[in-house]
């Protein structure tokens, strides 16, 4: 029995303790805002917060986050949208959506690294981020605007 | 009654959606003995005889029903068609609510392909839209006791103008309702300076839901009692698996069962390709147990396909007469006479679509019905296509239509929602098949490989005096009918019939090539290779001709014209646009190409070493664009793309945002299909698997910027979501020649 903390919230898991994270949270607790891509850490689509911290979901066995905090999308702004998400929005970022939810978790993560990002430092932090309707030029202005409102 | 507008206020289509007494109302275009009649999935017989339809409901309370009849992948269709009918009805968009139409005949076309949705909508949508917002006005006169002319719309509400009296559109409804539908002729529509959201456009619908995780794509589809599935496909199209051992798959914890799934009949269509299904209750123990499964396959005839030599065959079929889709003039008459000769080939590899959603479906069978939610772009085919896997009617089968994690044309076709339908009647279950990543790229509906060649004579002047061109490649109808090795008149009307190049002597073929793997539509189609190989020869021209690249190009489109290609093409099918509303317009060419120079600053920029900027211009889905892309190439050869100029010209563009937004991301596709995009077989197995051996663009290769330049027309409204597409690779590779000298002629850079 493993103890899993996933938004704020304790819980209990029994199954195979090699289930990555992202179908632990899709498949068994039915936080589906997390997305799957590649399952191999190649696409960035189902990136959550460790700690704080991007991580690739489909690539870390849930067994590795005990004792960890996990935060999802869903979870991200406790009160009304994340500035990034806001950001997101006034840019008019998405095409499909379906990369947005890992794209919005990477640049919340790059921004904690990074309140000030260079272009290069949105290119290094966020190549890992796949968005095959190529919404990447909206997503590098909402980053800095994001920035600008980080002052 | 109207032609073409029914009122079926008492139909209940819309059940539980609205309550009673809503006026509801139905477009087609067609005559009403038409709408039950059949057709096949997804041809091109089938979009020309079928037109879309659409309902409008109003509520009591004054909420406006839009049913978004197209799938939502990314292009907004979903926003945009009902936002048409929104201005016309002069309706609150803010109190509209768009609700997302299952598969039905009764919507008329519902394939999100083409780029047609705004384009069928237009016309449609405003009738629907008037005609509710004529009604409302004369239940309005009706209840004040007024003539109806002396009351008009007014955002969400009837304005009786002596008298300044005001009346909702909720509050008139049920009046309204019971009128009788206006003929067409009675309807009225709005000037174009009355638009409110036309040419203004909106958001997308989702854009929140789209931002925070709440968006419901078809892999977040759920029903309780689901299980999962994964399937373990034949390795080569059309193989067969000998046998299979499932003993160790169900020792993986979370498995429950294997079952097999029987081969498809050819041709493929959209049938389940077959092979051995593990279901367990969750997504990734389905994939364990799958890689456990052993299977000893049969692979079948198509075990021969290896691309290295399929490519030499096809550039073979390149250099020798083909089949005739266009002549003007005798072009061997004057390459006899000698002369400067300039010839090339062209080679553009399979390509697979990889939207960041694969195939899922969920389907849930009981007694002879199937309800499936999925990710499709075709709920139509999707009913017909399970129908006859199932072997039930078709209007057994309910497709509720989700948000698609990108199509790009993957999503057209629906095995993955047959595969679900087997899988859940097999069972007793619903099933909910998911698609790795894997899957995905080696059983994609590959756009084709091809091959062009290209020879032109030139005069003393540099100007072509014969061109002729051929493209071979594995078409299309060959997924629906065996044997079918040609390009039908839609491929080749896809930016090679069509070249809009003033040519004395002028001839277009078409060479054989038969399928290995399954060929399908993919974001713009054939236009990726044909424009490819035009474009960049027409550059090569007019550097052969010593000339400035976009002056050439401009004096190769001649004089503003309309060119009638079908009168030298006769299988020109012009998109299915008419000829009178949509004609090739060589002065819209032109419009384009001077527009992308100009905003590019075209020769009068310094660049710096290593930069180059090249051009290409190209007409698909009945929209002009031109794209000035500029480069920069390191001593390593590496390019840079820092800035993407495109000119477009769509005819009325009913929602500017979302468009530039198609461009930026057609920008960023293209520069997929010219970096990386390869999809190779050996042995009739693809070689491909994942992000990393099939790369697609990042934001670091992307371009760093892309300026999307709408050119203001009265023109009827064309596509958005492909055009942006074919102009891209050679207006890129002209800039790679501008800036060191090497001229691409096969793609992707990375095997170059």
């Amino acid at each position: 029995m493993m103890q899993i903390k996933v938004n704020g919230v304790e819980r209990s898991y029994d199954g195979d303790s090699n289930l990555p994270l992202l179908w632990y949270v899709r498949d068994v607790l039915g936080l589906t805002g997390t997305k799957f891509g590649c399952g191999m850490a190649l696409c960035g689509a189902c990136t959550v917060h460790q700690d704080g911290k991007a991580i690739r979901s489909c690539v870390t066995p849930v067994s590795a986050t005990a004792g960890k905090e996990i935060t999802t999308i869903e979870a991200i702004s406790k009160n009304g949208l994340h500035v990034v998400q806001q950001k997101w929005i006034e840019y008019n970022v998405p095409q499909c959506g379906y990369c947005q939810s890992g794209q919005i978790m990477q640049a919340i993560s790059l921004l904690k690294e990074k309140p000030k990002p260079s272009d290069e430092d949105i290119e290094g932090g966020m190549s890992g981020n796949i968005c095959r309707c190529g919404t990447y030029q909206r997503i590098r202005a909402a980053i800095k605007a994001a920035a600008g409102e980080n002052a | 009654m109207s032609d073409n507008i029914l009122n079926v206020s008492r139909r209940g289509f819309l059940q539980g959606m609205l309550s009673t007494g809503a006026l509801v109302l139905s477009v087609r275009l067609i005559p009403e003995a038409l709408w039950a009649t059949e057709a096949s999935a997804g041809s091109n017989a089938d979009r020309a005889i079928l037109h879309p339809s659409v309902f409008v409901g109003i509520d009591t309370d004054g909420t406006v029903y839009l049913v978004a009849h197209r799938s939502e992948m990314g292009t907004s269709s979903r926003t945009s068609v009902p936002l048409i009918l929104a201005d016309e009805l002069d309706a609150d968009w803010k109190r509209v609510k768009i609700e997302q139409a299952v598969g039905d005949l009764r919507y008329g076309d519902q394939d999100t392909d083409g780029s047609h949705s705004v384009r069928d909508g237009f016309t449609s949508m405003r009738e629907a839209g008037a005609t509710a917002r004529l009604m409302l006005t004369q239940a309005a006169a009706q209840k004040w006791g007024v003539p109806v002319s002396e009351c008009e719309s007014d955002l969400h509400v009837i304005v009786h103008r002596p008298s300044k009296r005001k009346a909702g559109y909720g509050e008139l409804a049920s009046a309204a309702a019971k009128l009788p539908v206006p003929k067409k002729e009675e309807l009225k529509f709005k000037p174009k300076s009355a638009w409110r959201y036309i040419g203004k456009g909106a958001t997308s619908y989702d854009l929140t839901d789209l931002c925070t995780g709440k968006a419901g794509f078809g892999m977040d589809a759920h029903v309780n009692g689901m299980v999962y599935a994964s399937v373990e496909h034949p390795p080569v199209l059309g193989g067969k698996f000998k046998s299979y051992d499932d003993k160790a798959p169900l020792q993986v914890k979370g498995v429950t069962q294997t079952i097999p799934i029987k081969p498809f009949t050819p041709p493929h269509h959209f049938q389940p390709l077959g092979g051995v299904a593990v279901i367990a209750d969750n997504s990734w123990a389905a994939f364990q147990g799958r890689k456990k499964l052993n299977v000893a396959w049969d692979n079948g005839a198509n075990a021969t396909y290896n691309s290295d030599q399929y490519r030499k065959e096809l550039q073979d079929t390149a250099r020798k007469p083909g089949k005739v889709a266009r002549n003007i003039g005798d072009v061997d008459a004057v390459f006899a006479k000698g002369g400067k000769i300039v010839e090339a080939d062209y080679y553009v590899p399979h390509l697979a679509h990889a939207p960041m959603e694969p195939p899922v479906a969920l389907a849930d069978y009981r007694d002879g019905k199937v309800t499936v939610w999925t990710c499709t772009q075709s709920p139509q085919a999707v009913q017909e296509t399970l129908g006859e896997v199932l072997g039930i009617p078709k209007e057994n089968v309910t497709c509720h239509v989700t948000l698609l994690g990108g199509g790009f044309g993957r999503k057209s076709k629906p095995d993955y929602a047959a595969e679900a339908a087997v899988l859940s009647k097999a069972t007793g279950k619903p099933v909910k098949v998911v698609w790795s990543r894997e899957d995905d790229i080696k059983f994609g509906y590959y756009h084709a490989v091809a091959a062009m060649y290209m020879k032109a004579a030139l005069d003393e002047k540099g100007k072509p005096t014969a061109w002729l061109q051929r493209s071979v490649f594995p078409p299309i109808g060959s997924t629906f009918a065996l044997d079918t090795t040609y390009g039908d008149g839609g491929e080749l009307g896809q930016g090679w019939t069509d070249l809009p190049f003033d040519l004395p002597n002028h001839r277009v073929e078409n060479g054989s090539a038969v399928n290995h793997v399954r060929i399908g539509w993919f974001r713009s189609v054939a236009n990726i290779y044909h424009g490819f190989a035009a474009q960049s020869f027409a550059n090569e021209l007019a550097h052969a001709a010593g000339r400035d690249s976009v002056e050439y190009l401009l004096e190769l489109i001649g004089p503003p014209r309309i060119v009638d290609v079908k009168a030298t093409a006769p299988d020109y099918d012009n998109y299915g646009g008419s000829p009178t509303e949509y004609p090739l317009d060589t002065a819209r060419t032109r419009r384009v190409v001077e527009l992308a120079a100009e905003k590019s600053g075209w020769g009068k920029r310094k660049l710096g070493k290593g930069a180059g900027m090249g051009i290409a211009v190209h007409r698909s889905f009945l929209t002009y664009v031109a794209t000035v892309v500029e480069v920069e190439v390191n001593d390593q050869g590496e390019v840079k793309i820092p800035a993407v100029f495109t000119a477009v010209d769509a005819g009325v563009v009913v929602n500017p945002e979302a468009t530039r937004a198609q461009f930026e991301g057609a920008a960023v596709f293209g520069t997929s299909i010219v970096r990386s995009g390869s999809i190779t077989a050996k042995n009739g197995v693809i070689e491909q698997s994942n992000f990393n051996d099939y790369p697609v663009a990042r934001m670091n290769e992307a371009p760093y910027k892309t300026s999307v330049y709408i050119v203001d027309s009265d023109a009827p409204p064309a596509g958005v979501g492909e055009p942006g597409v074919p102009p891209f690779a050679p207006a890129v590779c002209n800039a790679i020649f501008a800036a060191t000298g090497k001229r691409i002629r096969e793609l992707p850079l990375s095997k170059a």
